[in-house]
C-alpha cells in the first residue's frame, strides 16, 4: 500500500474557481481509478492560488489480474462473423475456446488481463485528468499556442508533482514533465522544494511559507480578522464569502487592520461597506454601538518585514481613493433633486414593448395613488404615495447606483432625505423593492406598502399583458419574486384587494382575462408559499371560487384555505370529510342531483350557483315544497331527524359565517354536522325499499353536500 | 547621471525602458492619436495577430473623458499614461519578468503585498478577449496582465502576454504621495500638477460641458466613412486609425451625455464593425506571407 500525491501548479487560479476545481480534481481522479480498477482509500484535496493538490491514501502496488470471457458466434458461423469477433475481442482465431451453450457449440474468447502496476496506471491517468479537466474559463499560452490544439488550462500550467510512495510517477503533459520538485511562497521562499512523499508535502510547503490546506487558511483569516478587530476595540462584521475569497487569494494569509479618515463616514455606511467588500475584499468593523467604524481589515499574502505598516498604509490610500469616489458620487448626485434625476428615466427603456422606465413610473404612481385613495389599501395619504412612486426609480440614473447597482432604492431613500422630503416618502423610496428574498422584512408603513404593491402589480400586469410569463426555470423579469412580494405585502398588512378592481384602475377598463391570469399565477405562488405550513394546494383549490366565480381576492382564498387546513386537521374535520365523501359517492352512484339538480342542469360545475339566483328562488321553493309534501308522508327515523335538524341549524349558520368571511365560524358550523352524519350512516338505510323514503334520504344527503359546498368545494380535496 | 525611479516619474519610465529593452523588447514611442487605452496602439492590436514573434514596450497616453474630475480627485484623470509591454509568444517566465520589473522601479515584494487577482479582459470594440489578472500592490491595481486569446475576432496564434502598468498610480505608490498632482516629475521639484493640473481642469470642462456635440456627431460619421474608404482601398492600417478615431469621438459623446442607452449599443456596434473590419483586412493582407513562413500557423 502506498499514498499518492498529485500537485498541479499553475499561475494564479481565480479564487472563485478553486472550490469547483477541487471537486473536479477528485471526481476525475476517482473516475480514472475506477476505470483502472484501482481501489483507493481516503482522498484529500487542497487548493491555493498557485496549486491544486490531491492525496489518495492506501493505493495498492498493482491491480489484480482479471480474466475476461467474451461470448462469440456459434461454431460453424460464417468466417466473416468469426473474424469480426476476433478483431473486436483482440484475439487470434486459434486461441478461441469452444463451449456448450444450450446445446450449441459456441466460440469464446478468453482474455487474461494481467494486473498492472499502479504507478503505470497513474502515469496514464494524470494526463487524462489534465486533458479532461473542466474550468469555467480556460486559455492557451506560450509558443505552443501557435496551434489552437495546444493544452488549455485556467492559467498557464507550470508544474506537476506526482509521487506514489517515495517514487515519482513519470508522465508528461504538453511539455510539462512530472517530478518531485515544487515551489514555495512567491516571495517568502526562493528556490525549489523537493517533496519526499505525500506525508511531508504539507509540512515542506509550510516551511516554504505556503499553507496548502485551504480550510486552515480560512480559519486563520476568520480568527485573525476577529482578533485584530478586537485589539482595536471593535467588532468584526463577519462575512464568510470574504473569508473564502481571501483564502483563495493567499498562500500565507495575514489579516491587518487599518483606519480610514473619519470624515468618510458622512457618506452612507452601505456604500462604504460595499466599496470595501466588492472592490477591495476588505472586512469592515463596527463600534460598540453597532455603527460602522472607520476601520478596514485587509488580508495580506506576506509577513511583511515592518509588521505590515506599509501594506496597511497602501491599502488605506486605495480605500481613501475609492471612498472619495463614493463621496464624489454622493455630492454630485445631491446637486440635483430626485425629480430632476427622474427626468433621465425617459431615456431608459424598461422593455421594448413596454416603453421607458418613466412610463412605468407613471403607471406605478397612478396605481399607488388609487390604492390609497380609492381602495383604501393601505390607509394613508395618497398624495405622499404618488410622490414617492414618482421618485421611486430616480436613483437608477444617479452616479452612485450606476457604480453600485445593489444600492438601488437605498440611495434614493438617502437622497430624498437629504433634500428634505417627508420621511414617509424617503422610506417608501428606500423600501419599495422589499420584500426581496423569502426572509426579507415586509414593509408596513402605508406609503411604502402602496408604492411597493403598485410596483409589483405593475411588473406582473405589464408582462402578463404582453404574454410574458415565467416558464420552467426561466423568469428573467423576476415575476415569481414580484408575486411572492405581493402576497407577503397583502398578508402582513391584512389587505383585502380585489384584483378585478385593481386591474380596472391600472388599465382604465375591466379585463377579466388578465384578472384571472393574475389570480391563477398568484394562487400558484401562494400554494408554494403555504406548502411548508401544511396548507395543501388542494385546500387552495377547494377555496378558490367565491359565489360561483374565481375569487378575485387572494387574501380571502388564503384565509379560507387556512381555516380549511385547520379544520381538516381536527378529528371532527377528518370525519366530516369522510362523511362528505361517502355522501358524495352515494349521490354519484345514484346519479342524484337533489332539488337544485332538478331545477336546472346547466352544465355548470357548481349547480348551487343558480340557487342564489333571485329569479330562481321562487321556483326552487315551489319545487322543494312539492317534493317535501310527498316525502313527508312517513315517520323519520331518529338519526334521520337528527341530521335534518342539524342541517337546519348548520346550513344558515355556515352561510352567515361565510357571508361575513368568518371561515373558522363556518368550519365550526360544519363540525356540528359530524356526529349527525356519522349517526345517519350508522343507523339509516338510504336505499330504502319505499321510493319516498329513498328520495327523501338522498335529498337529505344532497342538502348535506350543498351545505358543505357553501363553505368550501370539498370535491377538490384529494386523498 | 544616476536615475532614481523612487523619486522621479520620468526616471521610473526610463527604468522600465531599460529593463524591457534589456529583456529583448523594442522600445517604441506613443501612437500619435487620442485613444482610450494602450491596447489600441497598432503595436498591440495588429501585432497580436499572426504568428510573428513580437516584443515591444512603450508609453501610451490614454484619454478617458468620463474619468475627468476637473483636477479635484487625487487619482482620477481624463488623461494619463499607460506603460505597455507586449510579448508574443508569452514567455514561460513572464510573471517572473514582470515581478523583476517591479523591483527595478523600487517595489520590494517583501514590504509590499503583491497579488494576482482574477480580472479577465474583454474589449467588444476590438472583438478581443483574454484571461489574466489585475496585479495588486497593497490593494491598488497597478497592472493589467492579460493573455490575449482573441483579437479582432481571430484566435491569437500564438498567444501574446500583455502588461499594462498604470504609471501614475505606480509612481504615487513608489513616491508615497496621496495626490497624483504632487508627484515629482523629474526629481528636481517639477510636479505632475505643474505639468498637467491646468490640462485636467480645462479638458474636463471641455469633455463634459463645452465640446460641440453636433460637430462630434459629424466627426464620428466622417471617421466611419473614411474607415470604409480605406478598407475599400486595401490600406487596413489607415482604416484602423479611423476606427481609433471613431472610438474616441464616441467616448467624448458619452462624456457629453448625449447618447441614450438605446443608442449606445448601436454606436458601440458601429465602432466594433470598423475595428473588426480593419483587423480582418489586415489579416487577409498578411495571411499568405505568414502561412508560407509558419506552416504550423495556417493549420
Amino acid at each position: 500500500m502506498s499514498d499518492f500525491l498529485l500537485e498541479l501548479r499553475s499561475e494564479e487560479i481565480p479564487a472563485r474557481m478553486q472550490a469547483g476545481a477541487r471537486a473536479e480534481l477528485e471526481k476525475l481522479f476517482r473516475r480514472e481509478m475506477d476505470a483502472a480498477g484501482v481501489t483507493t482509500g481516503e482522498i484529500t484535496v487542497w487548493s491555493t492560488p498557485r496549486r491544486l493538490a490531491l492525496i489518495a491514501r492506501g493505493l495498492p502496488e498493482a491491480t489484480e489480474a482479471v480474466s475476461e470471457e467474451l461470448k462469440g458466434p456459434p461454431v460453424g458461423a460464417p468466417d466473416q462473423a468469426i473474424d469480426g469477433f476476433c478483431r473486436k475481442a483482440g484475439v487470434d482465431k486459434a486461441s478461441l475456446e469452444t463451449r456448450d451453450v444450450k446445446g450449441r457449440a459456441t466460440y469464446f474468447a478468453v482474455k487474461n488481463v494481467p494486473g498492472r502496476a499502479t504507478k503505470n496506471l497513474l502515469a496514464e491517468a494524470i494526463p487524462a485528468i489534465i486533458r479532461d479537466f473542466s474550468w469555467p474559463k480556460s486559455m492557451r499560452w506560450g509558443a505552443a499556442s501557435i496551434s489552437t490544439e495546444s493544452l488549455r488550462w485556467v492559467r498557464p500550467l507550470s508544474g506537476i508533482v506526482a509521487l506514489l510512495g517515495d517514487d515519482v510517477v513519470e508522465c508528461e503533459v504538453h511539455g510539462v514533465t512530472s517530478g518531485s520538485v515544487t515551489l514555495g511562497h512567491r516571495f517568502h521562499h526562493s528556490g525549489d522544494i523537493t517533496i519526499g512523499n505525500a506525508d511531508d508535502y504539507a509540512m515542506k510547503l509550510r516551511a516554504g511559507h505556503v499553507i496548502v490546506d485551504h480550510e486552515e487558511r480560512q480559519d486563520l483569516i476568520r480568527s485573525g480578522a476577529s482578533r485584530v478587530a478586537s485589539d482595536a476595540g471593535l467588532k468584526l462584521v463577519e462575512d464568510e464569502g470574504l473569508v473564502i475569497e481571501n483564502a483563495g487569494l493567499t498562500e500565507w494569509p495575514v489579516p491587518l487592520l487599518g483606519r480610514f479618515e473619519e470624515d468618510f463616514l458622512e457618506v452612507p455606511p452601505e456604500t462604504i461597506q460595499l466599496t470595501a467588500r466588492v472592490n477591495q475584499k476588505y472586512f469592515v468593523c463596527e463600534d460598540d454601538k453597532g455603527e460602522l467604524a472607520n476601520a478596514f481589515i485587509c488580508t495580506a499574502n506576506i509577513e511583511a518585514e515592518d509588521g505590515g505598516a506599509r501594506v496597511v498604509d497602501g491599502n488605506r490610500k486605495v480605500l481613501a481613493a475609492r471612498l472619495s469616489d463614493a463621496r464624489f458620487f454622493w455630492d454630485v448626485d445631491r446637486k440635483k433633486t430626485l425629480a430632476q434625476h427622474a427626468k433621465g428615466l425617459e431615456r431608459i427603456t424598461f422593455h421594448e414593448k413596454l416603453g421607458t422606465v418613466a412610463d412605468k413610473v407613471d403607471r406605478v404612481a397612478k396605481l399607488a395613488d388609487w390604492l390609497v385613495f380609492d381602495a383604501k389599501a393601505p390607509n394613508g395619504d395618497h398624495k405622499l404615495a404618488r410622490q414617492a412612486a414618482e421618485l421611486s426609480k430616480a436613483d437608477l440614473v444617479t452616479e452612485m447606483v450606476g457604480e453600485f447597482p445593489e444600492l438601488q432604492g437605498l440611495m434614493g431613500g438617502y437622497y430624498a432625505k437629504a433634500e428634505g422630503l417627508p420621511a414617509e416618502v424617503s422610506e417608501a423610496i428606500r423600501d419599495h423593492y422589499k420584500p426581496v428574498g423569502a426572509n426579507d422584512e415586509v414593509p408596513t408603513a402605508p406609503t411604502t406598502v402602496a408604492v411597493s404593491l403598485a410596483d409589483k402589480l405593475d411588473n406582473l400586469l405589464s408582462f402578463f399583458k404582453i404574454d410574458i410569463l415565467p416558464t420552467g426555470s426561466k423568469d428573467p423579469f423576476a415575476l415569481r419574486r414580484a408575486a411572492l412580494g405581493y402576497l407577503r405585502l397583502v398578508q402582513a398588512n391584512n389587505l383585502k384587494l380585489s384584483l378585478d378592481t385593481v386591474i380596472h384602475a391600472w388599465d382604465g377598463r375591466p379585463n377579466t382575462d388578465l384578472a384571472e391570469k393574475l389570480a391563477d399565477f398568484l394562487l400558484d405562488r401562494l400554494a408554494v408559499q403555504l406548502r411548508d405550513e401544511g396548507v395543501r394546494h388542494d385546500y387552495i383549490q377547494a377555496s378558490r371560487n367565491w359565489q360561483g366565480r374565481p375569487d378575485m381576492r387572494v387574501d380571502r382564498v388564503e384565509a379560507r384555505a387556512r381555516a380549511l387546513a385547520d379544520f381538516l386537521g381536527t378529528e371532527d374535520g377528518a370525519n366530516l370529510l369522510a362523511g362528505y365523501k361517502r355522501a358524495a359517492n352515494i349521490l354519484k352512484k345514484e346519479d342524484w342531483h337533489g332539488a337544485e339538480g332538478e331545477i336546472a342542469r346547466t352544465g355548470e360545475e357548481d349547480p348551487l350557483a343558480l340557487v342564489d339566483d333571485p329569479d330562481m328562488k321562487a321556483v326552487v321553493e315551489a319545487k322543494m315544497a312539492e317534493r317535501h309534501a310527498k316525502e313527508l308522508s312517513y315517520d323519520f327515523e331518529p338519526a334521520e331527524k337528527a341530521l335534518m335538524d342539524a342541517l337546519g341549524k348548520a346550513e344558515p349558520a355556515a352561510a352567515k359565517a361565510i357571508e361575513s368571511e368568518d371561515f373558522s365560524g363556518a368550519m365550526a358550523a360544519l363540525a356540528s354536522l359530524r356526529a349527525p352524519i356519522d349517526r345517519f350512516f350508522d343507523e339509516v338505510t338510504v336505499n330504502a325499499d319505499e321510493e319516498n323514503k329513498r328520495a327523501h334520504r338522498l335529498d337529505l344527503l344532497a342538502d348535506f353536500r350543498a351545505a358543505v359546498h357553501k363553505v368550501a368545494d370539498f370535491s377538490r380535496i384529494e386523498g | 547621471m544616476d536615475r532614481n525611479p523612487r523619486k522621479s516619474f520620468q526616471d521610473m519610465i526610463l527604468a522600465l525602458h531599460d529593463f524591457w529593452s534589456a529583456n529583448g523588447c523594442l522600445i517604441l514611442q506613443p501612437y500619435d492619436m487620442r485613444m482610450g487605452a494602450g491596447t489600441f496602439h497598432t503595436a498591440t492590436t495588429l501585432r497580436a495577430l499572426g504568428p510573428e514573434p513580437w516584443n515591444a514596450a512603450f508609453v501610451q497616453p490614454c484619454r478617458r473623458p468620463t474619468d475627468g474630475r476637473y483636477g479635484e480627485n487625487p487619482n482620477r484623470l481624463q488623461h494619463y499614461y499607460q506603460y505597455q509591454v507586449i510579448l508574443k509568444p508569452s514567455p514561460a517566465n513572464i510573471q517572473d519578468l514582470y515581478l523583476e520589473s517591479l523591483r527595478v522601479i523600487g517595489i520590494d515584494p517583501l514590504k509590499h503585498d503583491i497579488r494576482f487577482v482574477e480580472d479577465d479582459w474583454e474589449s467588444p470594440t476590438l472583438g478581443a478577449w483574454g484571461l489574466g489578472w489585475e496585479v495588486w500592490c497593497d490593494g491598488m491595481e497597478v497592472t493589467q496582465f492579460t493573455y490575449f486569446q482573441q483579437m479582432g475576432g481571430f484566435d491569437c496564434k500564438p498567444v501574446a502576454g500583455e502588461l499594462t502598468y498604470g504609471l501614475e498610480r505606480l509612481a504615487m505608490y513608489i513616491q508615497g504621495v496621496d495626490n497624483v498632482y504632487d508627484l515629482d516629475f523629474n526629481g528636481r521639484g517639477v510636479t505632475y500638477g505643474d505639468v498637467f493640473l491646468e490640462n485636467e481642469k480645462q479638458m474636463s470642462k471641455w469633455n463634459f460641458e463645452v465640446a460641440d456635440t453636433d460637430a462630434l456627431f459629424d466627426l464620428f460619421n466622417k471617421a466611419e466613412a473614411e474607415c470604409r474608404n480605406a478598407l475599400a482601398n486595401e490600406v487596413p492600417i489607415a482604416a484602423y486609425e479611423q476606427a481609433i478615431e471613431a472610438s474616441h469621438i464616441f467616448n467624448l459623446l458619452q462624456a457629453r451625455g448625449v447618447i441614450s442607452v438605446q443608442e449606445r449599443a448601436s454606436y458601440m456596434g458601429r465602432v466594433r464593425d470598423l475595428a473588426r473590419g480593419s483587423c480582418e483586412a489586415y489579416m487577409e493582407k498578411e495571411a499568405p506571407v505568414w502561412a508560407e513562413k509558419y506552416p504550423e500557423w495556417s493549420k
